[in-house]
């Protein structure tokens, strides 16, 4: 894969770099990122809900052949994270040390580099997920 | 609704083809389905292809492949479900005869995957899952399957050695399948020792890469009859389709895929079949985790029990219900697009008694179950002879 457009990477800023999500003002699902509809009751009207830091890995991976964007990484782990008060996304588990990734481990999510140069020749950033 | 009939099914030799192009592969199925029908012409065409555009840089398929055929002229659409476009294509195709709109229609699907490199295709292929929230940040398409076997096994207690235990079985299955890409068996401890792709997956866990096409010719009962000579008459009695969440993390249960299970219940209603009468299934291995959590989505077996069924043989050949005795994915191949129609034309086979050393004795009523990306979409047929 390319690393997305700078207008790509510019529109997902709010969910990618402030963990910004929505949170369903008729029923109460968080989403993240933002939507027009709620998948879960169909409403359309949310408030701004910024996504706890902290989570716990529901299911998890260790990727030993990648992408052309993430080839140098490997072997990498890669996680869902359910975080508390809501909200679920997938992400790399890193900076575990003499530890072994398991279903259940309590995680904090950090602002990492996430993917370098590509045609855009930008640099990507989001988050992944480390023990806490 | 008309009833719709099955009247030919064609492939070609699956494979990595490099002398052969994807119109070419594709004519091959469709002639051979042709054929097998006994019509040299027919009302419309689908074609099932999930990325003509990114792995041969080629879309606007529907056109160029009637005009192929030398049928420029006939309704012609090109049907997109990612790895489930080919099933989709026959229901499509399903509902052109069944409204009445047209009396024979030829069902195609195709991919050609070997012309691009290693890396351009698992691309092309991780455009089946969330490029934004799911490919963006590090993940391919055996991780979020193997993020889903994780989740299985520390539910259920599956085991490496059960899923293992699909390959062994498609495999053996496969040897007998003369279009097959992988005609040779595997041990478990060979899946077991392979490369590891995204543990606990290993190379021999995933299908593989594939150039091949597939063609089924449906019709109404009546011309079925007309064209019948003397073969058992196939119906499809019931179709399915279902989505559901589209990326694995936004889904409730990581272990449950219920798109499979909505879909094939509507197509057993559909039918007026319970899964206890399906005699034999061509379902969508894409990776060994994946045929364990569809018998049991498919209701083959209780929640949980995949693994330890597939390891007792109820899913062999000769055991309580034969799963893939084409070799499935994993040995026939696994060309994206063409892998749904594929299964049709494995049980139509199977139902007329033609499937040779793979035959399921006296099998009657079947069920094709094809499915796209991590089972965001799920499409369901049950085929029976009909008198």
């Amino acid at each position: 894969m390319t690393t997305p457009s700078a207008a790509r990477l510019t529109r997902e800023y709010p969910a990618r770099y402030r963990l910004e999500g929505a949170r369903c003002l008729a029923c109460g699902e968080i989403l993240y990122p933002r939507r027009l509809v709620c998948p879960a009751c169909g409403a359309r009207e949310f408030a701004v809900h910024r996504l706890s830091s902290h989570g716990v890995v529901k299911t998890f991976t260790v990727i030993h052949v990648a992408g052309s964007a993430f080839k140098h990484q490997v072997p990498y782990i890669l996680a869902v994270v359910a975080l508390e008060g809501g909200g679920t996304l997938t992400c790399e588990l890193t900076d575990l040390v003499d530890q072994q990734p398991e279903i259940g481990m309590p995680v904090e999510l950090q602002f990492r580099r996430i993917q370098e140069d590509g045609e855009a020749g930008v640099i990507a950033y989001g988050h992944k997920a480390v023990p806490r | 609704m008309r009833d719709v009939c099955i009247i030919g099914v064609g492939m070609n030799d699956w494979g990595e083809l490099w002398d052969l192009s994807l119109r070419t592969i594709w004519t091959q199925a469709a002639l051979a389905a042709l054929a097998d029908a006994g019509v040299d012409k027919v009302d419309a065409m689908t074609v099932g292809c999930m990325s003509g555009g990114l792995f041969v840089g080629q879309e606007h398929l529907g056109a160029l492949l009637a005009d192929e055929l030398g049928m420029a002229g006939i309704p012609a659409t090109r049907v997109e479900s990612a790895c489930a476009s080919g099933g989709v294509a026959l229901r499509t195709g399903f509902l052109e005869v069944a409204s009445g709109l047209a009396d024979v229609v030829l069902v195609t699907g195709v991919e050609k995957m070997t012309d691009c490199s290693n890396d351009e295709a698992t691309a092309a292929l991780a455009t089946a899952a969330d490029q934004e929230w799911e490919v963006f940040p590090g993940a391919t398409f055996p991780g979020l399957y193997a993020m889903m076997a994780r989740a299985h096994m520390a539910a259920f207690g599956t085991t490496r050695e059960q899923m293992a235990m699909v390959a062994v079985k498609n495999h053996a299955n496969g040897i007998h399948n003369p279009h097959a890409q992988y005609r040779r068996a595997v041990t478990v401890d060979e899946v077991l020792n392979g490369t590891m792709v995204a543990d606990p997956l290993t190379v021999l866990s995933c299908s593989p890469i594939t150039d091949g096409a597939a063609a089924v010719v449906l019709s109404d009962k009546e011309t079925a009859r007309r064209l019948a000579k003397g073969r058992p008459l196939v119906r499809i009695a019931g179709v399915g389709l279902a989505t559901d969440r589209m990326a694995l993390h936004n889904r409730a249960d990581l272990t449950a895929l219920n798109a499979v299970t909505a879909a094939a219940q509507k197509a057993y209603a559909m039918a007026g079949v319970t899964p206890e009468a399906i005699q034999v299934a061509e379902v969508h291995d894409c990776f060994t985790i994946a045929e364990i959590m569809i018998i049991e989505a498919l209701g083959f077996v209780p929640r949980g029990q995949g693994g330890p069924a597939t390891a007792a043989g109820e899913t062999g050949l000769g055991g309580r219900i034969p799963v893939n005795p084409s070799g499935g994915l994993k040995s026939k191949g696994h060309p994206v697009g063409a892998t749904g129609v594929a299964q049709a034309v494995e049980v139509t086979l199977q139902l007329r008694g033609e499937a040779g050393a793979r035959q399921v004795a006296g099998a009657r009523i079947g069920l094709t179950q094809n499915m796209g990306g991590t089972g965001a979409s799920s499409v369901v047929h049950v085929l029976e002879v009909i008198p």
